[in-house]
């Protein structure tokens, strides 16, 4: 075998390890075969042993012959030579993808023992490892992607992954809601997202990284596109990346996000999911040194986002949102380190912060429970630290307390400016559709299927159908309702808020 | 032009017409439909024997073979072609699902002959072309839901009647009013004298298209034929969009590109303006109305752009959104089947009780916005490209009317499948035959996503004839000048 074929082979294995594990995960649920608690982590142990041996041997190589990039060409997934349009599927081995693919395999192999433990008996323990999977097969994808559609490919998935993990414990509201709200920030960071591989692809006529960044090995490639093109394609990239890494003003969900089981809130939040933004504007960095303005736009989001999020950290009453802050403050530092130049830096710290967030989000449930038998057997509270954000009753600000235990009002801006006029908008034409639709048909309403409603093993409190409700009731009651909805959002805005 | 080996689409035609009498015998109602299922996996068997005949013709169009009817009328009755080759099997294949999953307790209201014939009327309209037949198809084929409402089910059926009634006028007018040789003037012949009756056929045959493919503010009467009729009618009448279809044969080759972008813009409103009440929309039925019109829409813009890449997209997309989203509307069948009509303002909690249909929900949602690995990626990507190539700007709103059907999407999971606990006394588990339904369903959804090749490979060859074919009248044959 060949260097060149050994390569070949152990880039493929790093790929489709966690691709097997979801396929066979993902099929033994569709046949209906579930698999056994002992061979769900098996096979997770399996693939993700395999994955981290293959991405190791790569770097030794890598390191024997002296490579610094080495891409591994899967070939066109789609093409249409004529349009030039092709889907590119590329993955890169450098020293951005190569620390950041070892780091995801380590920490989720950590979190699957892990998790293997705290949901032993769980219902939904085939559940959390399929979404696990889909989550571990996006973060190897994006991190090793060579061009930004297969960057797009791997970004969703984690995206969805997320945002159902979230929504884990679905047999509540609240989680449920978070999740809906973290996928919806999701969505308008990926459509940003896809603009801008668009943009790209009609620059620089691909979605190749190379073709944007030059030939060079990362990070000393240059950006071949002109400056106001750099900055509209980073500024797109900006969004999507602060959408991802729930930086300002898109922190709302971050806190939202811990609703998920403990293992995921670790991996996802305060390990590789919070730095997918951060990494890749590392792996587009030679677009900051073409714009200077794209350059100031990364430093101030970075520094408002650390600034945001260490006075939000240091209210927070409960340990998972005091970390997921913490970790937003470590985030936007790197984004700052970023848009320094900084890239080793940048990298660096983000598989440090990674691994001590980890550990910080899996010892959180027990160190509480350590520190109140301590605080027993001492027979007292522990020393308290002072808090630079102190309470009104304490002598500080009460606005800024305020501020930071609201935080930011981020949300309640977001449900106020955005959710709530376009719900209105939209209600009121739903409702003028109505009256249209009612107009046309003489009034008369449409029967509905009563007698199932009231059946009483299936819905033990009949209630009428929307369709009765529109076609009886006047518009007041129809916003009533949609107060409804609209404050359910905002209730688990408050929910948190009092937690 | 030549000819496939075997009768293939006359067969397909007619295998449901004679089921639809078959079926009325047996007065078991669950025999009854386990006939149908019969008569839809044969004709399902045709009409694949179709595409894969056509496939190996390399041709852009071809003849069936002579058979009874191509005898009893004339020579080249049916024709298949690029376009419409694909269009057949899928429509046999969402019929078939619509059938498997129709459980017992819906027998009684679903018409299983009246859909067979449905199922008749439909895949004769894809292998028409231009012409008379192709107008009175069209129109016949309102007329299944409408009896269903008046009759079936003693609805009031108004809305329905005055926009099909106005879609049959519009229609019927607009091609009797066009030049006959329309399709094939030159331009010497559209002369000055012709061009306010040219102009206002295409006019006529636009508004007909558009209220079929129920383009805003002419899409009240599908709302309210989901509120009206069975899920099941109403899902076979709108998903294979037989609307578009017309647009493509009868508009597509006459209208001058101002017209055809002007109907794109207008498609794309819709698009946007759907998936953000879709959002909103607070009864289930609704809301798949909503987001049907929504990716309906986003076909038309692709389809109305005219170029290579918004046209080969548009037409994966059809194909996509045909299964994907026959398969959404299929499981909220199945769900509303065991509980009634879903109300999305509260939670129903529904998933450990039928996980398989909340998986299939999720999967076939996800499709349907071109999520990653699924049957609808590349098809949006493509359409996304040619929208911003035609409309640096405005086509930025198919990003937006997905990433709204992508929140929208979730949202009816969340809602539907979560957020509460539900006890029932009788179980709710899928039943064998919905199980395949799900089986075959995700397999093609994940095939047709991780090996797109193919598809889209055929899809912009038949893109890049129908451009040709446009461009070659417009060379030959230019639109008339005002």
């Amino acid at each position: 075998m060949t260097l060149e074929t050994s390569i070949h082979f152990f880039g493929v294995m790093v790929v489709a390890a966690p691709a097997v594990l979801l396929s066979m995960l993902g099929l033994s649920m569709l046949f209906g075969i579930p698999l056994s608690e002992k061979s769900t982590s098996r096979l997770t142990q399996s693939s993700v042993a395999i994955g981290l041996l293959a991405v190791l041997s790569i770097l030794l190589l890598m390191l024997w012959n002296g490579d610094r990039h080495l891409p591994i060409e899967m070939g066109n997934w789609v093409s249409i030579q004529e349009q030039h349009f092709h889907f590119h599927l590329k993955f890169v081995f450098d020293r951005l993808s190569i620390p950041f693919t070892i780091l995801t395999f380590v920490l989720c192999g950590t979190i699957g023992a892990f998790a293997k433990v705290y949901l032993h008996r769980e219902p939904g323990y085939n559940r959390f490892f399929l979404l696990y999977s889909v989550f571990l097969l996006g973060m190897v994808v994006s991190s090793l992607a060579g061009t930004i559609e297969t960057l797009f490919f791997g970004w969703e998935l984690v995206g969805l992954s997320s945002a159902l993990l979230i929504a884990y414990f679905h047999e509540r509201q609240t989680p449920v809601i978070n999740g809906h709200r973290v996928w919806s920030v999701y969505r308008i960071a990926d459509a940003a997202f896809l603009v801008a591989a668009l943009t790209m692809h009609h620059l620089t006529g691909g979605g190749d990284f190379d073709g944007l960044m030059g030939s060079g090995p990362w990070p000393e490639g240059v950006a071949s596109i002109d400056p106001h093109a750099a900055l509209v394609v980073g500024l797109l990239l900006l969004v999507a990346a602060a959408g991802k890494s729930g930086m300002v003003p898109f922190s709302g969900w971050l806190p939202r996000a811990m609703e998920g089981p403990t293992p995921s809130s670790a991996v996802f939040y305060g390990a590789l999911s919070v730095h997918l933004g951060a990494y890749m504007l590392l792996r587009v960095s030679p677009l900051l040194d073409v714009s200077f303005p794209l350059r100031v736009c990364v430093i101030v989001m970075g520094a408002a986002s650390a600034l945001f999020g260490a006075l939000t950290a240091r209210v927070q009453t409960d340990v998972k949102s005091a970390l997921a802050y913490a970790s937003l403050t470590q985030v936007g530092i790197i984004v700052v380190e970023i848009g320094f130049g900084f890239h080793y830096l940048a990298l660096i710290h983000i598989i440090g912060h990674a691994l001590m967030r980890t550990l910080q989000l899996l010892r959180a449930p027990s160190l509480l429970k350590d520190y109140h038998t301590l605080e027993d057997a001492i027979g007292g509270h522990l020393p308290q630290t002072e808090s630079i954000i102190r309470s009104p009753q304490r002598g500080g600000s009460p606005r800024l307390y305020r501020f930071c235990l609201e935080r930011g009002h981020l949300d309640a801006m977001i449900d106020r400016f955005v959710v709530r006029p376009f719900e209105k908008t939209f209600l009121w034409t739903g409702e003028m559709e109505r009256r249209w639709t009612r107009f046309l048909s003489g009034d008369r309403s449409p029967q509905v299927d009563q007698a199932r409603w009231e059946h009483p093993s299936i819905n033990p409190e009949p209630r009428e159908t929307t369709t009765q409700r529109t076609a009886t009731q006047p518009i007041t009651t129809q916003k009533r309702m949609s107060a409804t909805v609209l404050t359910s959002g905002q209730l688990s805005t408050r929910e948190n808020s009092d937690a | 032009m030549p000819e496939m080996h075997f009768p293939w689409l006359e067969l397909s035609i007619l295998i449901p017409l004679m089921g639809s009498v078959l079926v009325r015998l047996p007065k078991n109602r669950e025999f009854a439909r386990k006939l149908c299922v019969a008569i839809c996996v044969l004709t399902l068997a045709c009409t694949i024997g179709e595409f894969w005949d056509f496939a190996s013709l390399d041709r852009f169009e071809a003849h069936d073979h002579g058979g009874l009817l191509s005898y009893l009328f004339r020579q080249g009755l049916f024709v298949v072609d690029e376009l419409s080759a694909p269009l057949f099997p899928l429509t046999a294949l969402i019929f078939l699902m619509t059938f498997l999953s129709t459980l017992k307790t819906k027998l009684d209201r679903f018409s299983l002959s009246g859909t067979l014939v449905s199922e008749s009327i439909l895949l004769a309209t894809f292998s028409c072309r231009a012409g008379w037949l192709l107008v009175v198809l069209l129109a016949l084929g309102t007329l299944p839901p409408l009896i269903e409402l008046a009759y079936r089910r003693r609805e009031g059926i108004r809305v329905y009647a005055i926009h099909m009634g106005l879609f049959v006028a519009c229609l019927i007018a607009g091609w009797a009013l066009l030049p006959s040789e329309a399709y094939t003037m030159d331009a010497a012949t559209i002369s000055s004298k012709l061009t306010f009756r040219f102009l206002l056929s295409g006019a006529l045959l636009t508004i007909a298209g558009l209220i079929r493919s129920g383009v805003a503010p002419l899409h009240c009467w599908m709302t309210d034929l989901f509120e009206r009729a069975t899920l099941g009618t109403a899902l076979l009448f709108v998903v294979p969009m037989p609307g578009v279809y017309a647009l493509m044969r009868l508009v597509l080759p006459i209208a001058p590109s101002w017209a055809l972008q002007s109907i794109a813009i207008l498609s794309l409103i819709t698009s946007v303006y759907a998936a953000a009440m879709a959002l909103v929309e607070t009864d289930a039925r609704k809301f798949f109305c909503y987001l049907f019109l929504s990716h309906a829409s986003l076909v038309l813009v692709g389809l109305e752009l005219v170029t290579a890449v918004g046209l080969t997209g548009a037409l994966c997309l059809w194909l996509s959104v045909g299964l994907s989203l026959s398969g959404l509307g299929l499981t909220l069948r199945s769900v509303e089947a065991r509980m009634g009509r879903i109300d999305l303002s509260r939670f129903h909690g529904l998933h450990e009780h039928t996980p398989i249909l909340a998986g299939l929900f999720l999967l076939t949602g996800l499709a349907s916005i071109g999520f990653p690995g699924t049957i609808g990626f590349i098809g949006t990507e493509l359409l996304v490209e040619g929208a911003v190539g035609v409309y640096p700007l405005i086509g930025m709103a198919v990003v937006v009317a997905a990433a709204l059907n992508g929140i929208a999407i979730l949202r009816v999971y969340f809602r539907v499948f979560s957020g509460t606990q539900f006890s029932a006394t009788v179980s709710f588990m899928a039943k064998r035959e919905e199980r395949f339904a799900v089986l075959v369903l995700t397999l093609l959804i994940i095939g047709g996503g991780l090996w797109p090749q193919p598809s889209v490979a055929s899809r912009y060859h038949a893109a890049k004839a129908l451009i040709q074919k446009r461009l070659d009248q417009e060379v030959s044959h230019p639109p008339p000048e005002s």
